[in-house]
């Protein structure tokens, strides 16, 4: 037998194992949290410019046209260019999205003086440099030349640069310029495949449960459903993808990249998490209710919708909303169906062709553009905010709607 | 003209639901009716709207098989299957208005014309046939009120009857995704050797498109894609397996009520955070750390897409997996064992380590299979920082690809359905689909057992 000091050491030793594993797994989610925020803030901020136009009002601001207007009031602010080359370099560094602003406000502002600085888009090269995402190395930074840097510490020092609140993020669909990119589409294309996801599965999912809890007589039948329904569970998220490939492409021929189809994806693999979790809840509720019921002279569908489902309702509704939870972040049964693609436009409805919130994601983390990080981050963190708003209210439903028996 | 057929169908059922019940109602008054009110009426309403929507359904089918093969008759000279299927979908378009654009083919014209007065014959029959059936089970079902009519019998059964097929709708979703798979397979090994694909060690997916190209060929060999699996999913259980039982034995061991009420969820978040986010995660932050680390411990030959990114990531994935499976299994041991050990002077380490443990390691083994099974099925993280290039090698520094990301890459994009390329990703799958299931089995059989040995 070993002295008692070796033992209290291994004791010590086992016990610090233990705390150093918990400290592990904590600690990888902060850095990776730590990380997301410190990335993807930034992103809620974009670069403007400002730029001093003169317009007067009798000019018809519908004949103006917008680019080559805003092209030549931006170049009237840096007299000293000459050459083609500088004057192109100091354009690029408005975004492309600047001149639909311009557009925007002359037609907004028929029949009235445009005098003054107005503010535009700026591009994302000058956007990265502004929040330092890009570092300056003598005269260039990044993508941005020595015509530039010039122009941009002019700019600086007359304060014609800034930092406003990000319009487009949350506004507009992807976009081929980072500047302009948001995530309005993913996020309606996500909403639209969740409702239809939980429109077909919550029904299907709580019956089959009612049915195996409280209908089924403990035979071979049900056996089976129970096993198939616990391995559908461990099925790998890809191979529903692939199911809804050959079944809702190939055989009934929906239309690709659609949220419906992305929905009915979801839908089949949420199905055993809400089946699993209903049937807990309705196990949970006490037989002597039933038994009350029945002896009142209701009859099994009676007891069962009057008493048995209210009852385990809060229960069903947890694991509801935690399977949903679980289909908003899914990503790739959704590059299956094609909900992948390049999409300019928000979904009018669950049949145009989107994305999803994490297909974006994954799109602009591929994206070579460097711009696009941080964007990633705050689209990441707008995917979090839902998870963590849905987990909130499941944790709320359940201690308000919990009763211990 | 059917969304007022649908209109009308479901305005006489609630007339009919509004009718029966109030007659019911007036019935119970003086005497006592076996089912309640609401029940007639919920009779008639059913027997309005179920039969005619089925048969609408039914009928929409049939014709659609039909026109479809008559059209097909008008392009009988043209032998390619897709192409028949090109010009019927194109005449079904123009007729229906979605397009004008008109086909170059001497059948065109008399096939919009066969289909136009198909579609208008089949619009007055179905519109007339429906109505009439729905009138006829409404006029029917009016009569049914009364004292002795088991209206309540009637509804339940039907009731009862959903709620079965709920329950076997699950099992066609398996045989959905057996047959699909399996059908895809069966299709690949037509031009591809079963024994090639299982034990062949060259794998590249790229079929040459044109004849004269020269060197790819495509070979299907899915050995290094195995292997891939293997090492990235060893590499993750070498992370999770560790960090997620000693977690597991101190928050159920050691920690106080309060820690473990407040560690046990937090670090259940980690299994709630979008896999995606996991592979961004890989890409930003652990690929350029094991960089680093490979040049101050001046390794140069290391791939920025190794193994060992992708599998310590999903390792973190995997942790609460482990932790919870594991915390289960341990809190599963009887009190009365623990506090045996504890009571004859043994330490609480020596007790989890001679006792415990060893009581509980069915629970432990079916927890680490079942987390193996989720970290070869996972798919974002490897697809973000793992290769494509299916390299057979053991080595972690190395970039190795893996069933999943062989899939995604080969079913994303153009696809066409009869090149043995789109045909392998099925295959694939087939083989996933097959591993995990029987992983999934073994640990829920291994983890039953066990308990029934407590209880």
């Amino acid at each position: 037998m070993n002295s008692i000091t070796a033992r209290n050491k291994s004791e010590k030793r086992f016990k610090m194992y233990g705390k150093v594993a918990v400290t592990v797994a904590i600690s990888f989610l902060v850095i990776l949290l730590y990380n997301i925020f410190s990335s993807g803030i930034s992103a809620f901020k974009q670069t403007y410019v400002a730029v001093q136009l003169d317009i007067p009002a009798n000019l018809d601001k519908k004949t103006l046209n917008p680019r080559s207007e805003l092209n030549k009031s931006f170049l009237k602010m840096f007299p000293d260019l000459q050459s083609r080359a500088e004057k192109r370099a100091a354009l690029s560094l408005l975004s492309k999205g600047a001149r639909y602003e311009f557009k925007d406000l002359l037609l907004n502002n028929e029949g009235k003086d445009l005098k003054g600085y107005y503010w535009f888009l700026a591009s994302s090269d000058l956007d990265m440099y502004i929040k330092g995402t890009v570092k300056r190395q003598g005269d260039t930074a990044g993508r941005i030349d020595e015509y530039q840097m010039k122009l941009i510490d002019i700019l600086q020092s007359k304060n014609l640069v800034e930092l406003h609140s990000n319009k487009y993020l949350f506004s507009s669909a992807d976009s081929r310029e980072p500047e302009m990119a948001g995530i309005k589409g993913a996020i309606l294309g996500s909403l639209y495949a969740i409702i239809i996801a939980f429109l077909v599965s919550f029904p299907i999912a709580v019956m089959s449960a009612v049915y195996l809890e409280k209908i089924a007589t403990k035979n071979r039948f049900s056996d089976i459903i129970e096993t198939n329904i616990n391995n559908l569970a461990a099925v790998p998220s890809i191979v529903f993808g692939l199911l809804g490939l050959a079944i809702f492409l190939n055989f009934f021929e929906l239309p690709r990249s659609a949220p419906l189809v992305g929905g009915l994806t979801l839908a089949l693999m949420t199905l055993p998490t809400i089946v699993i979790a209903a049937r807990a809840a309705i196990k949970s509720v006490p037989p002597s209710i039933e038994e009350a019921a029945i002896g009142l002279g209701a009859s099994k569908v009676q007891t069962i919708f009057g008493f048995t489902l209210p009852l385990a309702m809060p229960g069903i509704l947890t694991g509801t909303i935690i399977g949903i939870a679980q289909a908003i972040g899914e990503t790739a049964p959704l590059l299956m169906i094609g909900m992948v693609a390049f999409v300019v436009d928000a979904p009018g409805g669950p049949m145009d062709a989107s994305t999803a919130l994490p297909v974006q994601i994954y799109l602009w983390a591929d994206s070579p553009e460097r711009a696009f990080t941080e964007r990633t981050s705050a689209a990441i963190m707008v995917l979090l905010g839902f998870l963590i708003l849905l987990n909130l209210t499941a944790i709320y439903l359940r201690k308000k709607l919990e009763k211990k028996w | 003209m059917i969304s007022f057929l649908v209109v009308l169908i479901f305005g006489l059922a609630v007339y009919g639901f509004i009718l029966n019940s109030s007659k019911a109602r007036a019935l119970a008054e003086f005497n006592i009716l076996h089912s309640q009110p609401h029940y007639h009426g919920l009779y008639s309403a059913f027997m309005t709207i179920v039969p005619a929507i089925i048969l609408l359904i039914f009928w929409s089918f049939i014709v659609n098989m039909i026109s479809n093969i008559t059209l097909k008759d008008f392009f009988s000279d043209v032998t390619d299957d897709g192409l028949v299927k090109f010009y019927t979908e194109g005449v079904i378009a123009y007729v229906e208005g979605t397009t004008d654009r008109i086909i170059d083919h001497v059948g065109f014209i008399p096939a919009v014309e066969h289909y136009q007065s198909l579609q208008s014959s089949n619009q007055i029959l179905k519109f007339a046939v429906v109505l009439m059936l729905t009138l006829i089970l409404f006029k029917h079902s009016l009569k049914f009120v009364e004292v002795t009519f088991k209206a309540r019998d009637f509804i339940e059964r039907i009731v009862i009857l959903v709620m079965r097929a709920s329950a076997v709708f699950a099992i066609f979703v398996t045989i959905g995704i057996v047959l699909s798979l399996l059908f895809e397979t069966l299709r690949f090994f037509e031009s591809v050797n079963v024994f090639d694909f299982l034990f062949g060690t060259h794998w590249s997916p790229q079929m040459a498109i044109r004849a004269d190209q020269v060197g790819s060929s495509g070979s299907f060999g899915a050995v290094p894609v195995f292997v891939g699996t293997l090492l990235i999913s060893l590499i993750a259980m070498a992370v999770a397996g560790p960090i997620g039982m000693y977690s597991a034995i101190y928050l159920s061991q050691y920690a106080s009520d309060k820690v473990r009420s407040y560690a046990k969820p937090i670090i259940e978040i980690l299994a709630g955070i979008p896999t995606v986010v996991y592979g961004f995660f890989a890409v930003i932050t652990v690929a350029p750390f094991f960089r680093d680390m490979g040049t101050f411990l001046s390794f140069t030959n290391m791939s920025s897409e190794s193994a060992i990114v992708a599998g310590t990531v999903m390792g973190i994935m995997i942790i609460p997996f482990v932790a919870s499976l594991t915390d289960d299994a341990l809190t599963a041991v009887p009190q009365s064992l623990k506090e045996g050990s504890l009571a004859m002077g043994a330490t609480i380490s020596e007790t989890t380590k001679q006792v415990i443990i060893p009581a509980s390691f069915h629970g432990i083994v079916g927890s680490f299979l079942l987390a193996f099974s989720r970290a070869i099925g996972e798919t974002m993280i490897v697809v973000m920082a793992a290769g494509f290039a299916a390299n057979m090698t053991f080595n972690p520094f190395d970039s190795v690809s893996t069933v999943t990301v062989q899939i995604v890459g080969l079913l994303t994009g153009d696809q066409e359905f009869d090149s043995p390329k789109t045909l392998s990703a099925f295959a694939l799958a087939f083989v996933l689909f097959f591993i995990t299931l029987i992983l999934n089995v073994i640990s829920l059989a291994i983890v039953k057992r066990y308990r029934e040995q407590y209880e």
